[in-house]
């Protein structure tokens, strides 16, 4: 099956509503190419079949919001909130992305490999995010759980009012947001970024040389559940 | 919402087609803002020392050639060429940047002055872009620029007189999608210096100041830099100048705007999905500019 496309679907000939509907009938481990995407917005979303799924072109909103399974890739830009509450598996973007690249996503990896607009991983809840270039401002905000993996700069603002998810930066900090700080790279976080950035295909990243961002923990009080897990 | 487009055109092989290739941009964002649409169209057809003055009538069976008999009678034999356009006209004469607009107000207060200059002209109406569009031809029109606006009303009343570009100095014009919050001082300061509005809406404020600032000597981007120090609210701003064609995004950067650049061309739009149909746009370079930067194309 690797490398054959089994399914092709296209813009120019179907709604998105028909795109959807097409992909959700599918069967697991079909390799789909939706052909000339034209910045429609709203493709793959809320699919839990396990599809691999290759956008041909430039993208708009929303693409692979809410999924469950596939593994979609963009073959060039996305528009605001790609991969938006992405439940789990890969939302790959070959281009750059605009605003709120991977926002709320729960699980999941979203990789952006050119540049990410303001706000990604805004209120990213366990996801996983992962920008080869720079990445825009007040990435990062309000973000509870998860991983921010970011190759390039970082624009101002980042990480405002995090709450317990990490970011990682390859490159400089133009400021950090309210109650974010630079901590110190564990063994731990070395392993995890070399893993991470393994799996994005990031090989311009040296994971011992990022710098770490997480919350201060000084506007926010969890003690009620301090014995969670996040 | 509201939706912006622009396109300034390097290569002038496609300067013949900048109409067919705005008005489905135009098009495509009806959406965005369904109840006015408008353009500024950039062409260097004057000919020497003449300008183009975009006029609209309030009638569909106005009088143009009564207004063009007043107008010779007036303008001292310079000559006078009128083109008509629908309901409105552009008129193309060597009355002087200075002189041009007080002479053509008093000739008819019913007309109005939607925008003059050496190279641009502008369409504007209530309206979806479609019809508008139509209205007037804009497909047909040649040129090496347009900026163009599909219109959600949010702070101001939806007439032709509201619709946007905001044209406020020659050859200058502005599209902005966003609302103001502290428009209503900086126009009091602005009219307490004497500047005069033709409307109650906040965008027109900015194409205002703009023109304020460049007229007291700043280049557009410094205008711009004026504009983050000045304006409060919501703001992606497109501006058009004869020579130049800047971007400018709050700091919030709320309001959505990409870019697709080609050897040919620079392509902006408030979505990707009005870019799509533009020759070779699969390999532009497509991004989104950045909160309170300046982007400028010149040349």
């Amino acid at each position: 099956m690797a490398g054959v496309t089994a399914v092709e679907l296209s813009c120019a000939e179907l709604s998105v509503r028909e795109v959807n509907a097409a992909l959700r009938a599918l069967a697991d481990g079909t390799a789909v190419r939706i052909a000339e995407p034209r910045g429609r917005h709203n493709l793959a979303v809320g699919l839990s079949n396990r599809l691999d799924i290759r956008i041909a072109g430039n993208a708009g909103y929303f693409i692979g919001g809410l999924c469950d399974g596939p593994d979609i890739a963009v073959d060039g830009f996305v528009g605001w909130s790609v991969g938006e509450n992405l439940s789990s598996g890969l939302v790959r973007v070959r281009g750059n992305a605009s605003e709120c690249a991977g926002a709320s996503a729960r699980g999941g990896l979203i990789v952006i490999e050119g540049d990410a607009s303001s706000r990604a991983g805004i209120s990213l809840k366990g996801g996983t995010i992962a920008v080869a270039g720079d990445a825009g401002h007040m990435s990062g905000f309000m973000a509870q759980a998860g991983t921010i993996l970011i190759g390039g700069n970082a624009a101002g603002s980042l990480g405002d009012s995090l709450y317990e998810a990490v970011i990682y930066v390859g490159g400089k900090i133009a400021s950090l947001g309210a109650d974010a700080r630079v901590e110190e790279l564990t063994g731990d976080d070395v392993r995890r970024v070399g893993e991470l950035a393994g799996a994005a295909g990031f090989a311009h990243l040296s994971p011992e040389d990022v710098t770490k961002v997480a919350s201060a923990r000084s506007l926010y009080r969890f003690d009620a559940l301090k014995d969670q897990r996040y | 919402m509201c939706g912006v487009v622009g396109l300034r055109l390097k290569d002038p092989a496609l300067h013949p087609v900048l109409g067919e290739l705005v008005v489905p941009m135009l098009d495509v964002l009806a959406s965005r803002g369904p109840d006015s649409t408008g353009v500024a169209i950039y062409r260097h057809d004057a000919g020497p020392g003449a300008l183009k003055y975009s006029l609209s009538a309030r009638a569909a069976d106005y009088d143009w050639g009564r207004y063009l008999a007043a107008l010779e009678a007036r303008a001292g034999g310079v000559p006078v060429e009128l083109r008509r356009r629908s309901r409105d006209a552009v008129l193309v004469a060597g009355l002087g940047a200075e002189h041009g607009p007080a002479l053509l107000a008093g000739l008819d207060p019913t007309v109005r002055l939607f925008g003059y200059g050496a190279a641009m002209e502008v369409y504007k109406d209530v309206g979806p872009a479609g019809e508008v569009c139509a209205r007037y031809g804009v497909a047909g029109m040649a040129g090496y620029q347009a900026i163009g606006h599909t219109r959600m009303a949010t702070e101001s009343a939806v007439t032709t007189e509201h619709s946007h570009p905001f044209a406020s100095a020659a050859d200058l014009a502005l599209v902005h999608n966003g609302s103001f919050s502290n428009y209503a001082s900086i126009r009091r300061e602005l009219a307490a210096d004497g500047v005069a509005f033709d409307t109650d809406n906040d965008s027109e404020v900015a194409a205002r100041y703009i023109a304020c600032e460049m007229a007291a000597g700043a280049g557009l981007a410094d205008a711009l830099r004026g504009v983050l120090k000045v304006f409060d609210g919501f703001f992606t701003l497109l501006v058009a100048a004869e020579q130049e064609f800047a971007v400018v995004r709050d700091s919030f950067a709320c309001k959505p705007m990409v870019v697709a650049e080609t050897p040919e061309y620079v392509a902006v739009a408030s979505e990707y999905v009005a870019l799509a149909d533009l020759p070779g746009v699969e390999k532009a370079r497509v991004f989104e500019p950045m909160p309170e930067e300046i982007y400028t194309w010149p040349g």
